[in-house]
């Protein structure tokens, strides 16, 4: 096989990385702000169930719960599991980057001065209106170099949905440099993650360049 | 016409009573500097008097408009409405500024009165562009505050209180994280705002600035007002003796 067949075959591979990669990444960083919320309830035991939710997706490999999202309902409740590979897959990354995003987001909110919300307050802004203008734009610069770390640990863990046989740049590099004996399929899929993540860290070195203008 | 009338204030943090039953009126027009040692409960009175904590027994009303009232010997605070527009009647400067980091000096003096009065946009910038000329610092409007020096940004946050144009503004140890040459700077603008017979309450360990600005003084100390009168008298010739050791302690320095 050539290089260029070795391409054009990972190439679908390449689209489908991507695909999985942008689909966590903004649902994940959504997802998050609403368990940071519910980790911070008032509610007592909302609060505690949220908290046992992170504790598990930080506790355990990301490869197991894949598995356990894809079999668990045929398993479970034997429900078909046909056409489920992707959403499972999806499930799985969501479910265990927003833990992460979450933890994130509240290292950030607690790091905002009290007395920024206490002056909002006195000049007579919302609970929302403090919320959105004032603290959330000091929470972003704050936590943009952590969320740059996910985002580009993101970009390599997608590699392991491999194991519910998802067919991305990982796992047909494998197939290929099994079938064909090459080492060079490996090389292909190592310089496009590191292109990516190239392409990730420079975006968000734009972004926190972007918010530099003022200092905390 | 008296502005601020506050009645029997209680404020206790677990089983620490920071406030033991505190009045203070405030008459238009006037200014009231609190003094005292750290920890006798001039920060937590203010803190109070501005909402920023709730009291747990007493009543606070603005010009007549309770924001607090007792009820079976109950502290029980007005609907989120009626605080909303109590909230109007006054402004707030703090010790350590609290202006918004992320906004340029004239969007930290112009965005309250948009966002919160609903003024408009070109009518706010104009105002605006006013309190911060009169802080002498029109030239710094494009600024970030950490371009500032503190006694610049604190003359910032007065003029962003100004702005909603409050009917008493309160100054919580307003120079207390500046140096000498800051201080006196603010306190110049706090002056310049008293001979315009704007109604201060000022906690202060500045005593020539109580007794040259303020009409009143109250000295605070363990949770209660200790004394309270005209300045002049209150720290010239004060008649308790907590009063005197404290101010004692002063000129000996």
């Amino acid at each position: 096989m050539s290089f260029t067949t070795m391409l054009t075959t990972m190439l679908p591979g390449v689209g489908r990385t991507c695909l999985l990669f942008i689909l966590t990444a903004v649902l994940s960083l959504i997802l998050g702000i609403f368990v940071m919320f519910l980790r911070q309830s008032r509610i007592k035991p909302v609060a505690a169930v949220t908290k046992i939710y992170i504790s598990v997706m930080r506790g355990t490999p990301l490869m197991l719960q894949l598995l356990v999202w894809y079999f668990g309902p045929f398993y479970l409740f034997g429900w078909s599991i046909r056409g489920y590979r992707f959403t499972a897959i999806l499930l799985g990354f969501v479910f265990n980057y927003a833990a992460y995003f979450a933890e994130i987001y509240r290292s950030g909110m607690g790091s905002v001065p009290v007395g920024q919300n206490e002056a909002a307050q006195v000049l007579g802004y919302s609970k929302g209106q403090a919320f959105i203008k004032i603290i959330l734009p000091q929470v972003v610069k704050r936590i943009l170099p952590a969320v740059t770390n996910e985002v580009i640990t993101l970009v390599k863990d997608t590699s392991l949905a491999f194991a519910l046989a998802y067919q991305d740049v990982f796992s047909l590099a494998k197939q290929i440099s099994a079938s064909q004996t090459s080492f060079m399929p490996f090389l292909i899929a190592g310089i496009f993650y590191y292109i990516m993540n190239y392409a990730v860290a420079f975006a968000m070195d734009r972004c926190e360049k972007a918010l530099s203008y003022y200092t905390i | 016409m008296t502005l601020l009338e506050m009645k029997g204030i209680h404020k206790s943090f677990g089983d620490l009573e920071v406030l033991k039953g505190v009045d203070l009126t405030v008459e238009k027009g006037h200014v009231v500097s609190v003094i005292g040692p750290s920890g006798g409960g001039k920060s937590t009175l203010l803190r109070c008097a501005t909402l920023l904590e709730t009291v747990d027994a007493g009543s606070i009303a603005y010009s007549g408009e309770y924001a607090v009232t007792m009820e079976n010997g109950r502290a029980v605070y007005a609907s989120p409405a009626a605080l909303k527009s109590v909230r109007r009647r006054f402004g707030l400067v703090f010790q350590n500024f609290n202006l918004f980091p992320h906004w340029s000096v004239l969007r930290n003096v112009m965005d309250a009165p948009v966002s919160v009065l609903k003024l408009p946009k070109a009518e706010a910038r104009d105002r605006a562009m006013g309190f911060l000329e009169k802080m002498g610092l029109a030239d710094k409007a494009d600024a970030y505050p950490c371009q500032l020096s503190g006694g610049q940004q604190q003359r910032v946050s007065i003029a962003r209180a100004l702005a909603l144009d409050p009917e008493i503004l309160f100054f919580d140890e307003p120079t207390s994280a500046l140096d000498p040459e800051l201080t006196v700077e603010v306190l110049r603008v706090i002056r310049s705002l008293a001979e315009e017979h704007m109604t201060m309450v000022v906690v202060t360990h500045e005593m020539s600035f109580a007794a040259k600005v303020s009409d009143h003084v109250a000295f605070m100390d363990g949770g209660v007002v200790v004394e309270s009168g005209p300045a002049a008298q209150v720290i010239s010739a004060p008649t308790q003796e907590r009063t005197r050791k404290f101010l004692e302690g002063f000129n000996q320095l």
